[in-house]
C-alpha cells in the first residue's frame, strides 16, 4: 500500500497529509512534484490545501494544467483514490473529475476556524469507519469554499448518494448560521459517481490529534487504509 | 494583433463580491445604481505573422479552455489589429 501527496507551487498542507499518513495510518508515503507523469506505483493520491499558484486566475485552475493532473485524470479512471482536500478539491472541481465549482465565501472573508460537519454517507472508501450522520468537528481554512452548481448536477449527486459531508450545528442540523461560506445546500464535500475521487473543504488532515483540538478526522483515512488494503 | 478577453459571471451566480462593491458606490452616495457585477479582463498580444483567423481560433480555445470555468462564467472576445 502507497500513497503519494502531490507538491504544487504554494501547496502547504503537503506536510500535514504526509504526517498524517505516515504515523497514523502508518504507511509509506511520498511527496510528489506537480511535474510527476507517473504515478504507477501508487494506490491513494492525496491533493493537499495551500495556495497552488498563488490561486491566481482561479483557485485551483492553473494546478488543473499541471502535468500530473492528466497522470491523477488516468489514475482516477482506473478506480484508484483521490482525495483532495481545500485547495485539492478546487483542483478536482477546475480538472472536471468532480463536478461544481468553488466560489467566493458568500460573507468574503477568508474563514479559519473548526466547524461542525455531518456525515451523509457511509458507504464510500472515505467514510466506511464513520457512523452514518455522524457529526465531526474540522477545521476550515479558505475563502473560496462556496460549492455551487447547476439544479441537474444538485439533483443528481443527491440521488447518487454523492453528497458525503455538510455544514451542520452541533447536533447535526443543518442552518444558514451553520454554514461558513454560502455553500449550496450546506455542501462541504462531495464524491464522483464511483465514489473513488472525493473532494472536500474541511481539513481532516488537521484534526487527528486532540492536541490539535479534535481527532475527527482520524476515521477518514481509517477507512481510506481500509479500502487501499481491500483493494489490493 | 491584440485580443480582448471579457470573462464574467452567468447571470445565475450571485456575485458577492459585485453587491459589496455596489454597497459601497452607494455609501458614496450614487443612488441609481441598480447592480454591480465584477468580472475579469485579459488583453492576449499575439504575433503579427498569425493570420487573423488562426489567432481567432487559438484565443477562442484559449478563453474557453482557460480563462473561464464553463459552470459559472461566460466569456466573450474581442481582435483588434
Amino acid at each position: 500500500m502507497k500513497f503519494g501527496v502531490i507538491v504544487f507551487p504554494g501547496s502547504n498542507c503537503d506536510h500535514d497529509a504526509y504526517h498524517v499518513v505516515s504515523k497514523h495510518i502508518g504507511q509509506p508515503v511520498d511527496f510528489i512534484w506537480h511535474k510527476e507523469t507517473d504515478l504507477s506505483g501508487y494506490d491513494a493520491i492525496l491533493i493537499p490545501g495551500g495556495f497552488s499558484y498563488g490561486d491566481y486566475l482561479r483557485a485551483g485552475a492553473l494546478a488543473s494544467f499541471s502535468p500530473v493532473m492528466n497522470a491523477v485524470k488516468d489514475f482516477a479512471a482506473k478506480g484508484k483514490f483521490v482525495f483532495g482536500i481545500c485547495n485539492g478539491f478546487q483542483i478536482l472541481c477546475e480538472t472536471g473529475l468532480l463536478p461544481g465549482a468553488l466560489m467566493r465565501n458568500e460573507n468574503l472573508h477568508f474563514v479559519c476556524k473548526h466547524v461542525n460537519i455531518r456525515n451523509e454517507n457511509t458507504n464510500t472508501p472515505y467514510t466506511s469507519e464513520i457512523e452514518h450522520g455522524a457529526v465531526l468537528s474540522i477545521p476550515i481554512a479558505h475563502a473560496e469554499g462556496n460549492y455551487v452548481c447547476d439544479e441537474e448536477t444538485l439533483n443528481s449527486l443527491e440521488e447518487n448518494g454523492q453528497i458525503v459531508f455538510r455544514y451542520c450545528d452541533e447536533n447535526g442540523a443543518l442552518s444558514d448560521e451553520s454554514n461558513p461560506n454560502g455553500a449550496l445546500s450546506n455542501i462541504a464535500g462531495i464524491c464522483n459517481l464511483d465514489r473513488n475521487v472525493l473532494g472536500m473543504m474541511p481539513h481532516p488532515e488537521r484534526a487527528c490529534e486532540e492536541l490539535l483540538g479534535s481527532n475527527d478526522g482520524r476515521d477518514m483515512f481509517r477507512s481510506l487504509a481500509k479500502a487501499v488494503a481491500a483493494a489490493g | 494583433m491584440k485580443a480582448k478577453v471579457y470573462v464574467t459571471l452567468k447571470p445565475s451566480v450571485l456575485d458577492p463580491q459585485g453587491k459589496a462593491i455596489h454597497h459601497s458606490v452607494e455609501l458614496l452616495g450614487y443612488k441609481d445604481i441598480s447592480d454591480v457585477r465584477q468580472g475579469k479582463y485579459f488583453e492576449i498580444a499575439l504575433d503579427d505573422a498569425a493570420s487573423e483567423a488562426d489567432a481567432a481560433a487559438a484565443v477562442e480555445k484559449i478563453a474557453k479552455d482557460v480563462l473561464t470555468n464553463p459552470i459559472i462564467e461566460d466569456y466573450r472576445v474581442e481582435i483588434t489589429s
